[in-house]
C-alpha cells in the first residue's frame, strides 16, 4: 500500500514539476506587463506586422531611452485586427501597460471605463494647441490622448476618364453636389467600361464601415446619435435624412454602380481600371499618385446637402490609469512631442501631419503640394465620431445596419432596429458615471 | 466484367473525392510561391493549382520580416506538446478510475464529465479570462520562488486550462472498457495495486487510444487563436495562429498569408502523413462503442 | 463438521474486514486517479460556466466604471425580443439539421470506399483526412477566397456546365451563404467521422459477410442486414459528436461572414461572442449562453432517449 501510494505520489510530483517548469519558463516575461516595473515602462501598440509605422515607434523609444538614464520604455506590438479586444481583455484583468495607443473614437469609452488617465503634456516642444483638433482625444473637458497624424477620406479618379465623359472635376471650393454625383455615376455606368463605376471598399470590415460611410450619412443631414446629450439614437439614426442616405446607398447597388462586396484590395482594383471613382483614405494617396501621376484627381467628398464631411481622429497615444509610474509615462509622452516625430510618422504612414510645422516638412503636404488638399479637408470637413462611451457599441450597430442595407434590407427597418438597440444600450448602461 | 467495372467505378470515385479534398490545400501551397497579382490572375483557370509563372520564395522572406515565425512555431510546439503529454496522463488516469474501478459516485462523475462536452469554449472564455487572473501563480524571482496572483501572459495559461478534456476521458473510457477485466483480477491476485495495473497492464495495451487522444489534443492546441489573443500580451509567448492576424493590414498580402498558412500547416500534415498508417489504424482499432 | 463451521465462523469477520479494506483502498485510489482531471474540469470549466450563469442576471459589461448590479431577468426579457437571437437559433438548427445527416452519411460512404481491400487505400484515407488536420481559421480563409464571385468554385461550375451557369456570389447572397458554409464545414470535418465509421466497420466479423454471400445476398442486402446493424454503437457516437460540433458553429462564421448577409449565417455562439466581446455586453452574452446550454442539453437528452438501447 505504501509502495503504491508512493507511485501515485511520484506521478503527482511529476505533473506538478512539469507545471512548475512551465510556470518557470514563463515568469521571465510574464511578470513584466503590469504597466511598469520600477522605471521600466511597457508600451502597447497596434502595429504588429506593419513595420513602417512600427519602425517610427521603435525609433522614438530608442531615442527616448538614449536621451536619459532614468526611464526605459519597452515595446509590445499587437496585430491591429484584434487590438481593441486584446486591450479590453487585458484591462478586465487589470493588466494594462503604462502607455498604449488607442483609436481616436474609442477614447471616450476607455476614459469612461477608467482605463485611461488624463495626460499633462505641457512644456513639450509641440503644444497641444498647435495640433489639428481631431488629433487630440478629449472626454469631459480633459485631454486623454493625442495623435501624431490624422487621415482623410477622399475620392480618387482619373482626370482623363472624367474628361472623357464630360464630368466636372470638383474643387474644394465647389465640391460635387448629389445630383452631379448621381449623373456622373449614371454616365460612367452607361459607358459599360467598368464593372462598377464606384468603388467604396464595401468588402472592408469593422471600423472602416463607420469611418467611411457615416460622414456621408452626416452629409445627408443624418447622424449616428443625437449629439445633444448623447441620450438617444431614435429620430436621428432612423430619422428622415438618415433613411434618405440609406435609400440612396442601397440604390447604388441596385443600379449597378457599386459592388455590395468589394474585392480583397479595392485600391488595386481601381488602379486596374475596374472602377472609375474610388472612395478611399488619404493613406493610399502616395501609392495611387505613383501609379497615376498627373492623371490622378483627388476629389473632395460630395456635398449631399449638409456640406462635405469626413471622419476625424486616427490612432492616438494615451496613458493608463493603473500606470505605476505616471511621471515616467508623461516623460515619454512629452519627449515624443517633437516636430521631427510628427514628420516621421506622417512620412512613414502617408498621413496628414497633425501640426503646421510638420506639414511644412512633409513632401506633398506643404502648401501648394499635391496632397495639401488633405490638410484642407481635415480642417474644413472633419467631424469627429460621437464623443460618447457608447461609441464602440454604436459603431458595431451601424456596421451591421449598413451591411444589411447593402445586402438588400429595408433601409428604414435596418436603421430602426439599430436605433432601438442603441437606445436599449444607452438605457441599460451608466454612461454618465465615471 | 461487371465486377471489374464496379472496381474501376469505385476507384474513379475515390480519385475524384481525393481531388476535392486535396485541391484547396494544393491551391494554398502553390499560391504561397506566387506574387499577389498572379494569385488573382490564376484564379480563373487550372493554373491556380499548378506551380507555374513567376515562382519565388519572396512571400516566405516577407513572412519572416513581418512575423517572428520561428519563435511562434517554437511556442506552439512547446504548448501543444506539454498539453498533449499532461492531457494523456490526467485523462487516462481519470478514465481508468471510471472504467475499471468500483467506487461510489462513479456513475455521477462519468455523466457529469460527459455533460461538459456540450459546452462550447467560446461561451465561457470571457469569465475564464477574469478567473485565471485570480489564480495563484508560482514564479521564479531571482533565485527563489514566490507566489503571485494572475496567470495572464504566461505559457501555462495556454496549457493548463486545456489539459483535462471530457472528450479524451470519454474516449479512454470506451477503450479501457474493451480490455478484459480478468487482467485486473489476475494482477490483484498477484498482489499488484491499482496504479500498477494502470501503468503496467492497461496503458501498454492502449497504444491506439493514446495515439488518437494525442492527435485530437494536439490539433486544437496547435490551432488555438481566440484564447491567446485574450490572455497573452507578450510577443515572445504567442502561438502560431495569432501570427495570421499580423497579415491583415491596410493592404492584405494574400501571398504572404498563403505562405504563412503553409508554414504552419505543412509540418502538421507531414507529421500526420508520417504516422498516418498507425494513426488511422489506431483509431480504427479503437472500436468506438457509443 | 462443527469445527469446520466454527473455523469458517471465525474466518468470516476477518475476511469481511479484508474485503472492506480492499474496497476502501480501491475507492481511495480511484478517487486519487480521477481527482486531477475532475479538479481541472471544475476549475477551468465548471467555475467559469457558473460565473457566466451568474453574470446573466446582472448588468456586467466588459468595460464599465461601475460594478455589476443584479438586474433579475432583464437580459432574458431583452433577449426574447431580439430578432437576431431568433435568427441565430434558426440558423443553428438549420446548420445542425443539414450537417448531421450529410456529414454522417458522406463519412460513411467514404469509409465504405476506403474499407475496400484495394491498393492505395491508405493514400486515400490520408487525403480525405487532410482537411481535418488543417486549422479551421486557415481553411475558412482559403474558402473565402474560393467562394468569391470570380473565385475557383464558380470557375469550376462554369467549366462543368460549358459556361451556361454563372455561379452566385456564394458568401454575399443570403440564399447561398449558409449552404456554402455547410459545404465547407462538411469538407473539413468529414474525414474524422470517416475514420470513426471505419473503426466500426472493422469490428464487424468477416464471417457475417461470408454467410451473407452464401445466402446470395446482393450489395444492398448485405449493407442493410449486416453492415448497418453492426454499426449501431458507432452510429450513436457519430451522431452525438457531429451534433455537438454543429451546435458550436463559430470559427467559420467569424472568419467568413460575421453573421451576414442579412443575418443569414449568424449562430448562437457567434452572437454570444459578438455581443460579449465586440459589443462589450458581457451579461447579455452570458444570457445567450445560458439559454443555449439549456437548449443543447434538452436536445441531447431527447437524442439519447431516441437512440437508447432497446433491449
Amino acid at each position: 500500500m505504501v509502495w503504491r501510494t508512493r507511485r501515485l505520489a511520484e506521478a503527482s510530483v511529476a505533473v506538478a514539476a512539469a507545471t512548475a517548469l512551465v510556470a518557470g519558463c514563463a515568469s521571465g516575461s510574464g511578470g513584466s506587463t503590469s504597466g511598469a516595473s520600477g522605471d521600466t515602462l511597457t508600451l502597447w501598440t497596434h502595429n504588429a506586422g506593419n513595420s513602417t509605422e512600427l519602425d517610427v515607434v521603435k525609433k522614438i523609444i530608442k531615442e527616448f531611452n538614449g536621451s536619459q538614464s532614468k526611464y526605459k520604455v519597452k515595446l509590445q506590438a499587437f496585430p491591429q485586427s484584434d487590438y481593441n479586444n486584446s486591450v479590453v481583455a487585458a484591462a478586465s484583468a487589470r493588466k494594462l501597460p503604462c502607455l498604449l495607443d488607442v483609436d481616436g473614437p474609442n477614447v471616450p469609452n476607455w476614459a469612461w471605463g477608467g482605463y485611461l488617465a488624463p495626460v499633462d503634456v505641457s512644456g513639450s516642444e509641440v503644444p497641444l494647441s498647435d495640433q489639428l483638433p481631431s488629433t487630440v482625444g478629449r472626454y469631459k473637458d480633459k485631454v486623454y490622448a493625442f495623435g501624431f497624424y490624422d487621415v482623410s477620406l477622399t475620392f480618387f479618379a482619373r482626370k482623363s476618364v472624367l474628361n472623357e465623359y464630360g464630368i466636372r472635376i470638383p474643387t474644394i471650393d465647389k465640391p460635387w453636389t448629389k445630383a452631379e454625383f448621381d449623373s456622373a455615376l449614371a454616365e460612367l455606368k452607361k459607358s459599360g467600361k467598368f464593372d462598377y463605376p464606384l468603388e467604396m471598399g464595401t468588402g472592408g470590415l469593422g471600423e472602416w464601415y463607420t469611418y467611411g460611410y457615416s460622414p456621408q450619412l452626416q452629409s445627408f443631414g443624418g447622424d449616428l446619435i443625437d449629439r445633444d446629450g448623447y441620450k438617444t439614437a431614435s429620430g436621428t439614426l432612423d430619422g428622415k435624412s438618415s433613411v434618405e442616405w440609406a435609400t440612396w446607398f442601397r440604390s447604388l447597388v441596385t443600379k449597378g454602380y457599386l459592388s455590395k462586396k468589394s474585392g480583397a484590395d479595392p485600391n488595386k482594383d481601381f488602379l486596374a481600371g475596374k472602377s472609375a471613382i474610388q472612395w478611399d483614405g488619404s493613406w493610399n494617396a502616395t501609392k495611387t499618385a505613383e501609379r497615376l501621376g498627373d492623371d490622378l484627381a483627388i476629389i473632395p467628398p460630395v456635398d449631399f446637402g449638409n456640406g462635405p464631411k469626413i471622419g476625424g481622429a486616427s490612432w492616438q497615444w494615451a496613458m493608463s490609469s493603473t500606470c505605476s509610474n505616471k511621471a515616467g509615462a508623461e516623460a515619454w509622452l512629452k519627449f515624443s512631442r517633437q516636430t521631427k516625430y510628427f514628420v516621421d510618422y506622417a512620412k512613414a504612414t502617408s498621413t496628414i501631419p497633425a501640426t503646421d510645422a510638420a506639414v511644412q516638412q512633409v513632401d506633398g503636404y506643404q502648401p501648394g503640394g499635391k496632397f495639401n488638399v488633405f490638410v484642407e479637408f481635415a480642417r474644413k470637413y472633419a467631424e469627429v465620431r460621437p464623443v460618447t462611451p457608447a461609441y464602440p457599441y454604436i459603431s458595431t450597430e451601424f456596421q451591421k445596419a449598413t451591411q444589411d442595407i447593402l445586402a438588400g434590407a429595408d433601409p428604414e427597418d435596418a436603421l430602426g432596429q439599430a436605433a432601438k438597440d442603441i437606445d436599449n444600450n444607452l438605457k441599460t448602461n451608466n454612461y454618465d458615471a465615471g | 466484367m461487371t465486377s471489374l467495372l464496379k472496381h474501376l467505378g469505385g476507384h474513379a470515385g475515390r480519385v475524384v473525392l481525393a481531388l476535392v479534398f486535396a485541391l484547396p490545400l494544393v491551391f494554398m501551397l502553390v499560391s504561397s510561391f506566387k506574387p499577389d497579382d498572379q494569385i488573382f490572375g490564376d484564379l480563373g483557370s487550372l493554373r491556380a493549382f499548378l506551380p507555374v509563372g513567376a515562382l519565388s520564395l519572396d512571400n516566405y522572406t516577407g513572412v519572416f520580416e513581418r512575423v517572428p515565425a520561428a519563435r511562434f512555431l517554437l511556442n506552439s510546439v512547446l504548448i501543444s506538446t506539454i498539453t498533449v503529454v499532461l492531457g494523456i496522463l490526467v485523462n487516462s488516469m481519470a478514465a481508468f478510475a471510471l472504467a475499471r474501478m468500483r467506487w461510489t459516485g462513479r456513475k455521477l462523475v462519468l455523466t457529469a464529465v460527459i455533460a461538459t462536452l456540450i459546452v462550447p469554449f467560446e461561451t465561457f472564455a470571457l469569465p475564464l479570462v477574469w478567473w485565471v487572473n485570480q489564480l495563484p501563480l508560482l514564479r521564479v524571482n531571482g533565485f527563489h520562488l514566490e507566489w503571485t496572483t494572475g496567470w495572464m501572459d504566461t505559457y501555462q495559461v495556454q496549457i493548463v486550462p486545456f489539459v483535462a478534456n471530457a472528450f479524451s476521458v470519454f474516449f479512454f473510457h470506451q477503450y479501457f472498457q474493451s480490455i478484459p477485466k480478468e487482467l485486473d483480477e489476475a494482477a490483484i491476485v498477484d498482489g499488484a495495486g491499482w496504479f500498477t495495473i494502470y501503468r503496467r497492464i492497461v496503458m501498454p495495451l492502449s497504444g491506439p487510444a493514446v495515439a488518437t487522444v494525442a492527435i485530437l489534443t494536439f490539433l486544437p492546441a496547435w490551432n488555438s487563436y481566440l484564447w491567446p489573443l485574450m490572455v497573452v500580451q507578450s510577443e515572445e509567448l504567442r502561438p502560431v495562429m495569432v501570427g495570421i492576424s499580423y497579415f491583415f493590414q491596410l493592404n492584405v498580402g494574400w501571398g504572404q498569408i498563403m505562405a504563412y498558412s503553409s508554414m504552419i500547416t505543412v509540418p502538421i500534415l507531414a507529421l500526420f502523413m508520417a504516422f498516418q498508417r498507425s494513426f488511422v489504424n489506431s483509431i480504427a482499432s479503437t472500436g468506438v462503442k457509443g | 463438521m462443527t469445527t469446520m463451521i466454527a473455523a469458517l465462523e471465525r474466518l468470516r469477520p476477518v475476511r469481511r474486514t479484508r474485503t472492506t479494506h480492499a474496497r476502501r483502498r480501491e475507492s481511495l485510489t480511484a478517487l486519487g486517479m480521477a481527482t486531477p482531471a475532475v479538479v481541472l474540469l471544475i476549475v477551468f470549466l465548471v467555475v467559469p460556466v457558473a460565473l457566466a450563469f451568474a453574470l446573466a442576471f446582472t448588468d456586467a459589461r466588459l468595460i464599465s466604471p461601475t460594478p455589476a448590479r443584479f438586474v433579475g431577468l432583464r437580459n432574458f426579457t431583452l433577449l426574447f425580443q431580439d430578432p437576431v437571437f431568433y435568427k441565430s437559433l434558426r440558423n443553428t438548427a438549420y446548420f445542425a439539421a443539414v450537417v448531421v445527416p450529410l456529414q454522417a452519411g458522406l463519412a460513411l460512404v467514404l469509409a465504405l470506399l476506403v474499407n475496400a481491400k484495394v491498393r492505395g487505400v491508405n493514400f486515400f484515407r490520408t487525403v480525405y483526412f487532410l482537411p481535418v488536420v488543417t486549422s479551421m481559421v486557415v481553411v475558412s480563409l482559403l474558402w473565402t477566397f474560393l467562394y468569391r464571385q470570380d473565385g475557383l468554385v464558380n470557375h469550376v461550375i462554369s467549366t462543368l456546365t460549358l459556361g451556361r451557369v454563372d455561379g452566385p456570389d456564394w458568401l454575399g447572397d443570403p440564399a447561398t451563404a449558409m449552404p456554402a458554409i455547410i459545404l465547407m464545414s462538411v469538407w473539413q470535418g468529414v474525414g474524422f467521422h470517416m475514420i470513426i465509421w471505419l473503426a466500426g466497420l472493422q469490428t464487424i466479423p468477416a464471417e457475417l459477410y461470408e454467410a451473407a454471400d452464401l445466402d446470395g445476398a446482393g450489395r444492398w442486402h448485405r449493407f442493410r442486414h449486416v453492415t448497418w446493424p453492426g454499426l449501431r454503437a458507432t452510429r450513436t457516437f457519430v451522431l452525438v459528436t457531429i451534433t455537438i460540433a454543429a451546435f458550436s458553429l463559430f470559427t467559420q462564421i467569424r472568419v467568413m461572414t460575421q453573421g451576414g448577409p442579412l443575418d443569414s449565417t449568424t449562430t448562437v455562439v457567434h452572437q454570444a461572442v459578438h455581443t460579449g466581446y465586440d459589443q462589450q455586453q458581457t451579461a447579455y452574452a452570458a444570457a445567450i449562453s445560458l439559454v443555449f446550454f439549456v437548449l443543447v442539453l434538452s436536445v441531447s437528452l431527447v437524442q439519447r432517449f431516441l437512440t437508447r438501447e432497446k433491449d
